[in-house]
């Protein structure tokens, strides 16, 4: 297995002011081990929001003493965030919607799975001390 | 991030300075059903100085595109950057939206 680090390691509040700044980090650090800039501009922030979104909105149904916590592990082949909220979980095959048929393209919601499946190799969904989301982006 | 409003002619141009995300959505929503409140038909929304949009960035503009719609109205987007662009390919919203290169452009295209 490839050696790996954590690049960064943060328990945030939950509430969403919090996302801007965990999402700045994370393009640093992609900046950092030169990923392309379509990566750092566009699929980490993005895809990182949306996770981010997710569990202080859903999985911590926005309440307040609740946390999020954001892991960034960067190893010679992945870049790898999880965010782990204290959320029952849910299943992202199951919950992920195809936002671009007709009859949802005009819907207001529903496009956060699909964009973070869209812009990280992978997206995987499981429980470990809480409910964890891993986004993994290949390194070139 | 910001948002900024003024009246270009008939139209009511709304710059997204930053970001258009979950947090800051519910502002750019009200600041444009505000004026549409006022009367206002002919919007358009410049992203030349916007870094990113999310889900619920993207949502909001089709809660917006409907409203104005509803009344009577029209809502133009301008100046994608090419991974803003992206993201409306994506999501195939680019074929919901009436999209120009420049603001001028679309302006002219009320």
């Amino acid at each position: 297995m490839a050696e790996s680090r954590v690049a960064f390691d943060l328990q945030i509040p939950s509430d969403v002011e919090y996302i801007e700044g965990v999402v700045e980090l994370a393009r640093q650090r992609c900046r950092e081990i030169k990923l392309s800039p379509t990566k750092c501009s566009l699929n980490v922030p993005v895809a990182l929001t949306e996770a981010l979104s997710n569990a202080i909105l859903r999985g911590n149904d926005a309440t307040g003493g609740k946390h999020v916590r954001v892991r960034a592990i960067i190893s010679e082949t992945d870049l790898v965030f999880e965010v782990v909220d204290e959320g029952p979980g849910f299943d992202v095959e199951e919950c992920t919607v195809d936002c671009t048929t007709p009859e949802n393209l005009t819907r207001e919601e529903g496009r956060g799975l699909f964009l973070m499946r869209q812009l990280m190799d992978r997206v995987e969904n499981f429980r470990d001390k809480g409910n964890v989301v891993r986004l993994t982006l290949r390194r070139p | 991030m910001s948002f900024s409003i003024k009246k270009q002619g008939e139209v009511v141009v709304v710059d997204v300075e930053g970001q258009l995300i979950v947090g800051n959505r519910q502002e750019l929503k009200q600041k444009v059903l505000d004026e549409l409140e006022k009367g206002e038909k002919k919007f358009l929304i410049d992203f030349s100085q916007t870094g990113y949009i999310d889900s619920s960035g993207l949502g909001v503009l089709v809660s917006l595109s409907k409203k104005i719609r509803e009344q009577g109205g029209e809502l133009r987007l301008a100046n994608l950057n090419d991974d803003l662009q992206t993201l409306f390919e994506l999501t195939k919203l680019d074929t919901l939206f009436q999209i120009s290169d420049t603001r001028e452009r679309a302006l002219e295209s009320f």
